[in-house]
């Protein structure tokens, strides 16, 4: 990291205000040997600069104490970063546009539907697919934290898990979905999803005009993760380009 | 809890930033934090770790909004392993094991594993149609219930079968998981956000029974 250089009383600093909060979790007074921060601490209080350093000695110390195994670090990362992601989503949702019973299973059964393609674990819990239509737009937001279909989407972006998003979703969507480029007219009906209980969200987005030729795999490609938030609609590829 | 956490209908966070070109992680010590949360999950057994989403909702509020949702994540987890002496704040600090210290040992479950997903039926109390109305309900500990759907008239649309409450005590202990039906239920956006919201528009939350009464 290029940060500056970190001091060490802001770590210390840090420590303090994680054993005050573990103690306020507990539903406890200060954790023995914790010191309640002083006045003084607040006058500097800033997002620690140095958290690259803090999260590498927790890892250190945990897997000397056999807690946990690098490699399996490793691997959740590595999957994460590679094969779970909105490719996945995007298999489903071309199979749906071209095969009419498969996108009848979907809307009706989608954790089954989904499974079909190879996609399915505990964090999908119970998946859900809505359909954006001419008249209906839908779309998912989670206000109390980041619910997301995991398995299907990957992880959520910052902006999904961020304070803009989830507190204006809700009460705002059209406004927020201008700010992702998306008008939709005063006819357009706007279902916000609010994911707060263990079913996840897909939104099947609209088939554009002008892909009748393209196949399951083409389409696959142009299918975004924004649109199946439902936060923006696909664009059609420029007319008169074979694709 | 009334906590920061449940920001649905508030003003004043901001515009949406957003990053066309957004990494799973945008540093590598995201990535490791998320599968060290992950993966510290079997020692929290016997130990009486609140529910994962209690302990990042207690994040003091100021703190919370500054953090981003690794550093929440971090944090709690930090918390989590101080509160349980599992690590000493030394070693957090010089990333060196203390050696006087044995190593630290997994324990058996003291409660039941928390059950997840689909239940088994139990008898539902609400039907599609239906008009509920969203409960007055301020508890302390952990809920799924957003303040902004309290008290408000909506329509069950969709009964998605039984699942276990997620809801917890003060403390982030999980209540007794009586299994009861989660249903979609629809609140016309105006009855939530009156003129602020477009006629045509609403809100779609899964609430467990509950959360609501007839209406």
């Amino acid at each position: 990291m290029t940060k500056s250089k970190p001091k060490a009383v802001g770590r210390r600093r840090f420590l303090k205000d994680a054993a005050v909060t573990a103690a306020v979790v507990a539903g406890q007074g200060p954790v023995a040997g914790a010191q309640q921060p002083s006045a003084d601490d607040h006058e500097h209080e800033t997002v620690p600069a140095d958290i690259a350093l803090r999260v590498r000695a927790l890892e250190t110390v945990l897997v000397e104490k056999q807690m946990v195994d690098p490699a399996e670090l490793d691997a959740v990362v590595d999957a994460y970063e590679n094969r779970i992601g909105p490719r996945n989503g995007a298999r489903v949702v071309a199979r749906a546009w071209v095969d009419s019973v498969y996108k009848a299973r979907l809307l009706d059964d989608a954790n089954a539907a989904a499974a079909e393609l190879g996609y399915e674990g505990a964090q999908t819990g119970h998946l859900v697919v809505v359909e954006n239509t001419a008249d209906v737009h839908n779309l998912v937001v989670c206000t109390l934290c980041s619910c997301y279909p995991w398995p299907i989407l990957g992880l959520p972006p910052v902006w999904y898990k961020s304070a803009p998003y989830r507190s204006r979703a809700v009460i705002d969507p059209r406004g927020v979905l201008r700010e992702f480029g998306l008008e939709l007219g005063d006819e357009v009906e706007v279902r916000v999803w609010d994911s707060t209980a263990d079913i996840r969200y897909l939104i099947l987005p609209e088939r554009p005009a002008g892909t009748e030729s393209m196949t399951e795999e083409e389409l696959a490609e142009i299918i975004t993760r924004d649109s199946m938030i439902g936060v923006s609609k696909i664009t059609p590829p420029p007319t008169g380009d074979a694709v | 809890m009334n906590g920061v956490h449940d920001m649905g209908g508030m003003d004043g966070m901001g515009a949406i930033e957003y990053n066309p070109d957004e990494p799973v992680f945008h540093e590598p010590w995201e990535g490791r934090v998320f599968a060290l949360v992950r993966a510290i999950g079997p020692w929290g057994r016997g130990r009486n770790w609140g529910n994962f989403r209690f302990e990042l909702e207690s994040i003091p509020a100021a703190q919370y909004l500054r953090m981003s949702y690794y550093e929440r994540w971090f944090t709690m987890l930090v918390n989590r392993l101080l509160m349980s002496d599992l690590v000493t704040p030394e070693e957090l600090e010089t990333g060196e094991v203390d050696p006087n210290r044995p190593l630290p040992t997994l324990l058996p479950a003291t409660t039941e594993a928390s059950p997840g997903g689909r239940l088994a039926e139990v008898n539902p109390r609400f039907g599609p149609e239906q008009r509920v109305r969203a409960r007055n309900l301020h508890p302390r500990g952990h809920t799924r219930l957003p303040r902004y759907v309290r008290g408000r008239l909506g329509t069950v649309i969709r009964d998605h079968g039984a699942f276990a409450l997620q809801d917890t005590d003060m403390n982030g202990q999980r209540l007794a998981a009586r299994p009861q039906h989660v249903y979609t239920v629809r609140f016309a956006g105006v009855e939530l956000w009156g003129d602020r919201a477009s006629a045509r528009d609403a809100v779609y939350l899964d609430l467990w029974e509950d959360y609501l009464e007839p209406a």
